[in-house]
């Protein structure tokens, strides 16, 4: 008997668990999956037949083409931007005692606390034309710059929601160093940035790389910033298929390029962990 | 002069002082242990000397250099961590060169001199690992090779052996002296175990409260403590409170032999003996009666704690192959007037 119980038990105390994420995730996944495959007519909607024809015209199509490389290299530029100030600030944060570390600390994470549209509405403020950036940029005598709706005001928003997401790992991993090991650096004669370029970061790289990889997911796929201070014209792809749901009424499309985006984004994603695993696994163990 | 001199060196924390005025004057090829509790001050004084803690006064001069101020990286000293700090991402050999290799060392002689450093601590067969992969000792060693590879004129040692088990830790010791006297490094080490102290040094300073109480051979040390805290941080010592008297302290209306100069007749005084020097006779026999309370053995010793009209004395007894006595037992206690000291009670000494 207790033998059948102990074959049971996992399966019970697991099954919450499954079920909520098998009611939220994997069944709207599905759903999202079949309705990619239907056909869709502008008079009556989605109909019964199924179809490739969405799948066809997103990837034959340079218009969505373009979407998807802007959403990739958009990601990308801040998931870079992020380690550049991340890591710095992640490394300051672990060097600085008691009470600043706690206050800067929240200071990091406290925007996490504000919705990220108000965030965004707050970055339209400030890069509009009559925006705080630009009366600077008036007053230096540069002239006006049109940074709202561009993709610098996207990135510039995207690194500002994401940087806790980057600081947190890194400084995770800094608490877990032993800080003498720097201090043997310095003894052998390294100075400061030596012992910070060949004994620091090659022991934070998993933080750094799997903030990368929270950030990098995060920001593909974001929609609000894109939404907000991309304005109608730059579109990156959670925006492009929330237009073609609300818009166009187009679903099935809507779907095959949610479907699409999901895809490129595991397999990149994937890739890296693999990439990652493989070079660290052998001496970080 | 010495070849490493602490003049005055203080170190305060607020208004704390972690060190305060501790000067001493280290000659070349010597090992010198810092000795003390926990707290005294031996750690601040071991990373004032390697850079990594900033005097508040006080001189450091290294060969006749001032190094008060210099930055760690330009004083090149070899340490080993207490926790070792090996880089845990290279391997040994990468972790032996890193010294050489930020003294732009050439590759072949990098080679041949972390080769020789690592046969020097028996590791030339795990070159390649990492240190995760290594036993406590072995990462110990790899530590000391990586501070030795650079011919460091001074070796720093911060508590090398706290964190081996016992077997170990005693190997090491000889091991690590042994490798101090080939190489000829001269050597500081802080420690708190007395036994590390006397057993690998030329001299020993004991700390404690941030001050050198007492700096002297190990042997000198052990048998003539400056203070009764010394006295009882290195080694035992039994300390029974009486009243001099011409040869000795009277203690319940009987005169226990033992040397005082300096002591005014009818003074309070405390004798004060090592429980090595105590040897044990039958009841009546000695110069104190005592019934055995407590009987340990420890292998190489017997222990004995015995209860006297004068307090309970601590009796040492080497193990010669049969058993000196029993728990309950009547004994007498005996020892030479020489081997026993009196001094005042607050602890000054007499002579």
């Amino acid at each position: 008997m207790s033998s059948a119980r102990a074959g049971t038990t996992p399966w019970l105390l697991a099954a919450p668990g499954a079920l909520l994420f098998a009611a939220l995730v994997i069944v709207p996944l599905a759903l999202t999956l079949i309705l990619s495959f239907h056909v869709y007519d502008a008079a009556s909607g989605v109909k019964d037949e199924t179809t490739l024809a969405h799948y066809a015209a997103i990837l034959s199509d340079s218009y969505f083409l373009n979407i998807f490389w802007r959403t990739l290299r958009l990601a990308a530029m801040t998931t870079v931007i992020c380690a550049l100030i991340g890591a710095p600030e992640a490394y300051i944060l672990s060097r600085m005692r008691e009470p600043w570390r706690s206050v800067f600390l929240l200071a990091i994470i406290g925007p996490l606390l504000v919705s990220v549209v108000v965030r965004a509405f707050g970055w339209s403020m400030l890069l509009g034309p009559t925006g705080l950036v630009n009366e600077a940029f008036r007053a230096l005598g540069l002239g006006t710059v049109k940074i709202l709706y561009t993709e610098t005001a996207i990135v510039v928003a995207l690194v500002h929601v994401m940087l806790p997401f980057m600081v947190i790992p890194v400084w995770t991993s800094l608490q877990k160093l032993d800080p003498m090991v720097e201090a043997a650096a310095w003894t052998l004669g390294a100075s400061r940035f030596t012992a910070l370029r060949r004994v620091v970061l090659p022991q934070v790289t998993m933080g750094l790389l799997s903030g990368s990889l929270v950030v990098f997911g995060l920001s593909a796929s974001a929609f609000a910033i894109p939404a907000l201070l991309g304005g109608r014209r730059l579109k990156m792809a959670a925006t492009l298929v929330y237009d073609e749901y609300m818009h166009e009424l187009n679903w099935p499309l809507g779907a095959a390029i949610a479907i699409l985006v999901l895809v490129i984004n595991l397999i990149i994603m994937l890739a890296y962990q693999r990439v990652v695993e493989a070079r660290f696994k052998r001496t970080l163990g | 002069m010495g070849f490493l001199t602490l003049a005055g060196l203080t170190r305060l924390y607020g208004d704390v002082a972690a060190v305060s005025d501790v000067s001493l004057s280290v000659a070349k090829g010597e090992f010198i242990s810092l000795l003390g509790p926990s707290g005294c001050g031996k750690t601040t004084t071991l990373q004032m000397i390697a850079g990594l803690v900033e005097p508040t006064s006080g001189r450091i001069t290294l060969d006749g250099r001032d190094i008060t101020h210099e930055k760690p990286d330009r004083r090149g000293l070899g340490i080993v961590f207490q926790s070792y700090a090996l880089f845990p991402h290279m391997t040994v050999a990468q972790n032996v060169a890193f010294g050489l290799e930020m003294r732009k060392v050439a590759r072949p002689e990098r080679e041949a001199r972390v080769k020789q450093a690592l046969a020097l601590v028996q590791l030339a067969a795990l070159a390649d690992r990492y240190p995760r992969q290594l036993s406590g000792g072995q990462r110990q060693r790899v530590a000391v090779a990586r501070a030795l590879v650079i011919d460091p004129p001074v070796l720093l040692l911060d508590e090398p052996l706290s964190n081996l088990d016992a077997k170990l830790r005693e190997e090491m010791q000889f091991e690590l002296r042994g490798i101090q006297q080939r190489v000829g490094t001269t050597t500081i080490m802080v420690t708190h175990d007395q036994s590390e102290a006397l057993s690998m040094s030329d001299r020993v300073v004991v700390m404690e409260q941030g001050r050198i109480m007492q700096v002297d051979a190990p042997y000198r040390l052990y048998e003539n403590p400056a203070t009764p805290f010394i006295s009882s941080f290195v080694g035992k010592m039994n300390r029974l409170s009486g009243v001099w008297r011409a040869a000795g302290v009277e203690i319940g209306g009987r005169v226990l032999p033992c040397e005082g100069a300096g002591l005014a007749d009818g003074a309070a005084a405390v004798l004060a003996i090592r429980p090595e020097k105590i040897g044990l006779k039958a009841h009546g026999a000695g110069v104190l009666d005592g019934r055995v309370k407590g009987r340990f053995f420890l292998g190489s010793v017997w222990y004995f704690t015995v209860e006297t009209s004068a307090g309970l004395v601590g009796v040492s007894l080497p193990n010669a192959g049969e058993e000196p006595a029993r728990e309950g037992d009547q004994v007498g206690l005996d020892w030479s007037s020489s081997s026993a000291r009196a001094s005042k009670p607050d602890g000054a000494q007499s002579s």
